[in-house]
């Protein structure tokens, strides 16, 4: 085989292609740059993730491992083929209706890999199910909806979901049909003809000066570089970062690299040139020096600072204060104390960042996977030294985001090299590129300590945390923020002491990534609530009880808690508590006598989080419409990166407006025609771009009404080319041709905006957030004592959301939350420069994931659309507590670090001197 | 030389995680997928021929008897089953990665591999064949043709395990394989041990092998421990601690010899 080009026949979805082709050229690229057939995505190029499975001769392959050279008369399937085929609609559908999609992204792959599956064994057992799917990884939903997909379309028995039903009602997911069939395009499924493609030259070292040499006479030597670009390209400020006042990012390094994978220089061009260039043939000389690796090293000083302007290498230090902490810890009869490591935690959403970008005239188009288009926007414009309405950022479909998506990534570069070669550009980030170049959760190391007063009652509490914020601030302060308000956990506590350092090292920048430094905060917290619990002799859910929130009662910061559900929360988990550990200490004592190394444990965690940016202002605008055809629009700014924004929105516009959804039509965002919806982040779109969509339904209703001189009660019915009001028993008709139409067609608007009131914290007073959510799950373990390997058997979730929306929305949330919270706990952990890929950094695949049993409870918020809040966040946050509680109760070992890895939990039993 | 191709790509995947050329390899390949000889599965009463590109799912899904099952549980294990239907047996043992998941299996049957090239063919004991990590005693210019696997004797079952931190698409932290045989009165017949990610190849455990020899189950058991597993020389890293794979070791060797030893006592002396 030679890599000259070769002619291929074959057939694809039962037609027969002729191409000429690279022979080493992958299926996958074969089908999405060759074929358009983009339902085919691509993860990992390595086998690690399925997201490119399709069919050959019949059976199941990663499409991105097979070479052209293999395919002569061969015979490919992909899920385009599918909609032809009576049981691959059948598992579409299935898909659908089972909640078995989110972001999308792994969805083609699942679909086909379950279509292997049925067509070799129609009526397939569970455990043949994981087996057959267990190559695909999927980061959204926790796989148990996909497993009921497929039993669903095995046995030809689909739930049906009702198309409409308002606030409450499970109607099935609007945007799903694209996700299932692979119409859908992804950041790197779509980009204008003829787009040049552009790769990021990053530094392979952790710290180290740089020099170029003569970059005109490099591109000379390689005809296919259109151009070249630096740091001196850059037109307006080569500076981003998401606080106004810590922009310390640069777009493109200036004669210096923090961290390994920064960008260093931009390569235009030709595809094939642009990836042929070596880093030895560029003029380009690296001088490393020694890196910083960890906070310790970092505060130690020994080394120079990462930036120069910050000589302690402290990026911010968020303190909250209140009460007298110090005496009672000094002078409490009980006191317990705890100290806990967390690592880098990847995303590994499995769509890679990707997107494209090209000028017109004075002003600049990007498409790309994002999960904040309008930041975006505002970030490119400062970048590129234009006001931001010369640029708009069209978001394409998100592929899984979890906080990953909120920084720039491809942005800034593709609309630098298509503004200064003034040519449409592409690029897609291979999975190395985006594991080693994103940012990660921030490694936090943790000391907590709690006293209990005389009568029983915890009543001091010390956290002290260090977060590792690596190279670039991204979003240190807001985890060094969040964190001390979120330390006491959802606890009545009147004595804080709580401070969280956010510390620049030479690692890869740490952001955002669902919870904001929460996470790792009630991994402590919550392991030192059972620990007195424990001491006490008292059952670890009454003692919660006794010091749950409630409706009503202050925060440590004094303010009123409007909406509390976290005692019915706890109150749900109790028979299953009760029930799980009896039964758990009957099995050890059996398995001692009987000199089996396994153990049961059960666990519990408790949480809360404020909803929307950290007393900060985050509004939400909305603006719907009233059609001439009498269809109602919703402009929506809010991007869905799966969480299922494009579903519930339109139930609470329904339900405001008084319409059934399926009259109502949705746009994508676009921030030249969408109104600014905020982030999608800290669990902020049901609650705050929810309250702007209801308020602007209720405008719009109002408007009609007014029309039709109508009653507050009235109806709404559509009919071609009206509007029909009644009204106690009296018909009024709109006639909507004879209203002006806007631009837009739109006869009849209605705004809403709302911005969640929020106070600073100050002297111990203040009022954060809006909303806050709150929750509480339990976990069954087994832990396998001479092996050091846990195993989840069940995980209990019971969540206050105030109002569940779309129940089965809300429950998605939920399993993938815990199946993250699953892979934070037991597997997960980034090191820079030796797990950038997906065999290397291991997420939960389908043999992974317990029984999971939801219990929604709907504490109203008075503010909140239809009473809701959020709980994107809020579902990952007790479980990993949750499950290091079990460990503990099956062991009686805490483990010092997360995740608990097999070797380090087989260490401290050793330690602790039981295991056989 | 290319069969299956799950590892054409993944290697340019290496050179490009210090940033540098995405694409290159060295050619010209040949490839062996489709050669009839490379491609049989042909089971004899003096053992099990496997053709260098038979795949995981064909080995899975060829009906072996019940002394292979060790292998069988391999292939179960390589990858995902998208893995498994492309990846062969031939290109799992030329990569030679010390955590191949069919080298313990093999190396426990004592396989042989045969080898061939212009100048003639040429047989080999798998364990002169995997020289350590990506090396093996390939000559320029030699493919691997098949691998042969003697029958070990009526009454000869067989065990792979597998340890990860996550169920599916998990390179081992320790992979093993145990084939036993054991005496009417319940004594250790015959045993071989191997095991994986050990060490720079999958290895026998020989020196423990002997020991074990002629003990009864229990009493070999507790003879298995970290100390006697004088062939690995595991290392630290992201997957786990070198201390652990050894006592890992030591402790799934225990449960798979329990465990053999009770399907044996089941089975009888059946042959099958």
């Amino acid at each position: 085989m030679s890599d000259e080009p070769m002619v291929l026949r074959l057939r694809v979805n039962g037609d027969p292609v002729t191409l000429a082709v690279d022979p080493f050229l992958r299926l996958s690229e074969l089908l999405r740059e060759r074929l358009g057939l983009f339902g085919t995505k691509v993860g990992c190029e390595a086998g690690d993730c399925g997201a490119c499975t399709v069919l050959l001769d019949g059976a199941q392959v990663c499409a991105c491992l097979v070479p052209a050279f293999q395919l002569g008369d061969r015979e490919v399937t992909t899920i385009e083929g599918l909609t032809r085929d009576p049981l691959g609609r059948r598992l579409q559908q299935a898909f659908l209706a089972c909640g078995a999609v989110q972001c999308g992204i792994c969805t083609p792959g699942m679909i086909m890999a379950a279509y292997d599956l049925l067509r070799r064994i129609p009526h397939p057992s569970r455990e043949q199910i994981e087996t057959a799917l267990g190559g695909v990884l999927c980061r959204c939903t926790g796989y148990l909806r996909i497993l009921d997909a497929v039993l669903a379309a095995a046995s030809g028995r689909i739930p049906e979901l009702p198309p409409s039903g308002g606030v409450g009602v499970r109607i099935a997911k609007r945007d799903g049909l694209g996700k299932v069939t692979g119409q859908d395009r992804f950041g790197a499924d779509a980009a204008p003809e003829d787009a040049l493609w552009l790769r990021v030259v990053r530094s392979p070292h952790a710290r180290a000066r740089f020099e170029l040499g003569d970059l005109a006479a490099f591109c000379r030597r390689h005809p296919g570089i259109r151009a070249v670009f630096t740091a001196k390209d850059v037109p307006g400020r080569n500076r981003f970062g998401i606080y106004p006042d810590v922009k310390d990012q640069p777009v493109l390094a200036e004669g210096e690299v923090r961290y390994r994978g920064e960008a260093v220089l931009l390569l235009v061009g030709d595809r094939d040139a642009v990836e042929a260039v070596r880093l030895a043939d560029l003029p380009l000389t690296f001088m490393p020096s020694d890196a910083i690796t960890s906070p310790a090293q970092a505060l130690a000083g020994e080394l120079p600072p990462v930036h120069a302007d910050r000589p302690d290498n402290v990026l911010v230090r968020g303190t909250f204060r209140t009460g007298d902490a110090a005496h009672l810890l000094a002078s409490a009869p009980l006191r317990a104390s705890l100290e806990l490591e967390t690592s880098f935690v990847e995303h590994a959403y499995i769509e890679p960042e990707a997107g494209w970008a090209r000028r017109l005239g004075e002003r600049i188009e990007i498409g790309v996977t994002t999960q904040t288009p309008y930041m975006d926007r505002d970030e490119v414009a400062a970048i590129l030294g234009l006001a931001p309405e010369q640029v708009r950022i069209l978001p394409t479909c998100c592929g899984g985001g979890f906080g990953g998506k909120l920084d720039l990534s491809v942005q800034p570069f593709l609309a630098l090299a298509a503004w200064l070669s003034n040519a449409p550009v592409r690029m897609v980030y291979d999975r190395i590129e985006s594991m080693a170049s994103t940012t990660k959760r921030h490694p936090a190391h943790i000391r907590v300590e709690a006293a209990v007063d005389a009568s029983g009652r915890m009543c001091a509490l010390r956290f002290s945390g260090t977060f590792d914020t690596g190279a670039y601030a991204s979003w240190g302060p807001t985890v060094a923020g969040r964190v001390p308000l979120h330390a006491s956990g959802p606890y009545r506590l009147a004595h804080i002491d709580a401070e969280a350092l956010a510390v620049y090292t030479n690692n890869t920048p740490a952001g955002a990534f669902r919870g904001f430094g929460v996470p790792q905060t009630a991994l402590a917290v919550e392991q030192l609530v059972d620990e007195l619990a424990l001491r006490l002799g008292r059952d670890p859910l009454a003692f919660r009880l006794d010091h749950a929130l409630r409706r009503g009662d202050p925060t440590p910061f004094g303010q009123r808690l409007t909406s509390c559900g976290l005692v019915p929360c706890l109150e749900a988990l109790a028979p299953a508590w009760r029930e799980l550990r009896a039964r758990s200490e009957a099995m050890n004592a059996e398995a001692r006598t009987r000199g089996d190394a396994r153990r049961r444990g059960v666990g519990l965690a408790a949480m809360w989080y404020g909803c929307g940016n950290t007393a900060m202002s985050n509004p939400s605008e909305i603006r719907v419409g009233l059609r001439r055809d009498g269809r109602f629009v919703l402009f929506n700014g809010v991007q869905d990166i799966g969480q299922g924004s494009n579903t519930v929105l339109v139930q609470i516009l329904a339900s405001a407006l008084g319409v059934p959804e399926d009259w109502i039509e949705s746009t994508a965002a676009d921030t030249a025609l969408t109104r600014d919806a905020g982030k999608t982040s800290a669990s902020r779109q049901t609650y705050v771009s929810g309250r702007a969509t209801e308020l602007a339904g209720r405008d719009l209703r109002a408007k009609i009404l007014r029309l039709a001189n109508a009653g507050p009660d009235a109806r709404i019915v559509a009919e071609p080319g009206r509007l029909v009001v009644e009204d106690r028993g009296l018909r009024h008709e709109l006639w909507l041709e004879r209203l002006a139409a806007d631009a837009d067609g739109i006869v009849l608007e209605g705004l809403g905006r709302f911005d969640p009131p929020a106070r600073a914290v100050e002297d111990g007073c203040g009022a954060p957030y809006g909303a806050y959510a709150f929750g509480a799950q339990l976990a069954e373990v087994e832990v396998d004592l001479g092996l050091g390997t846990v195993r989840v058997l069940q995980v209990h979730a019971a969540h206050d959301v105030g109002r569940a929306i779309n129940p089965q929305q809300v429950e998605g949330q939920i399993h993938g939350g815990i199946v993250q919270g699953i892979g934070l706990a037991l597997m997960e952990e980034y090191v820079p420069g030796r797990s950038e890929n997906l065999h290397d950094y291991l997420i939960p695949t389908v043999g992974d994931v317990p029984t999971i049993v939801v219990h929604l409870i709907e504490d109203p918020q008075p503010d909140g659309p239809f009473g809701a809040k959020g709980v994107g966040e809020p579902a990952l946050i007790p479980t990993a507590p949750a499950i290091l509680n079990a460990i503990h109760h099956a062991t009686g070992v805490r483990p010092r670090k997360v995740p608990v890895l097999p070797h380090r939990l087989r260490a401290a039993l050793l330690a602790h001197g039981e295991p056989p | 030389m290319v069969a299956g191709a799950t590892d054409l790509y993944p290697l340019d995947a290496v050179r490009r995680a210090s940033w540098d050329v995405r694409v290159g390899r060295e050619l010209p390949l040949l490839d062996v997928s489709r050669l009839p000889e490379l491609r049989e599965i042909r089971l004899s009463p003096s053992g099990l021929r496997l053709g260098a590109a038979v795949t995981f799912s064909e080995i899975a899904e060829a009906g072996l008897p019940d002394w292979c099952r060790a292998l069988v549980q391999a292939a179960r294990e390589v990858g995902g089953r998208q893995i498994q239907n492309r990846a062969t047996i031939g290109g799992n043992l030329c990569n030679a990665s010390p955590a191949a998941d069919s080298a313990p299996p093999l190396l426990a049957f004592e396989a042989e591999v045969e080898l061939a090239s212009v100048a003639g063919r040429r047989r080999l004991a798998l364990s002169r064949f995997l020289l350590g990590n990506r090396k093996t005693a390939l000559l320029p210019g030699e493919l691997l043709v098949a691998i042969d696997i003697p029958h070990p004797g009526p009454g000869t079952r067989s065990l792979f395990s597998k340890l990860g931190a996550r169920r599916h698409l998990v390179i081992s932290i320790v992979s093993l394989a145990v084939v036993l045989r054991l005496e009417a009165s319940g004594r250790i017949d015959r045993v071989r041990l191997a095991v994986g990610a050990c060490a720079p190849t999958a290895v026998r455990l020989k020196s423990l092998e002997e020991e074990l020899s002629g003990l009864d189950v229990g009493t070999a058991e507790a003879r298995i421990a970290p100390a006697r597993l004088v062939e690995l020389a595991p290392i630290d890293d992201v997957r786990a601690s070198a201390t652990y794979r050894l006592e890992a070791t030591a402790e799934l060797l225990r449960r798979a010899l329990r465990e053999l030893a009770a399907v044996a006592r089941c089975a009888g002396g059946s042959d099958r």
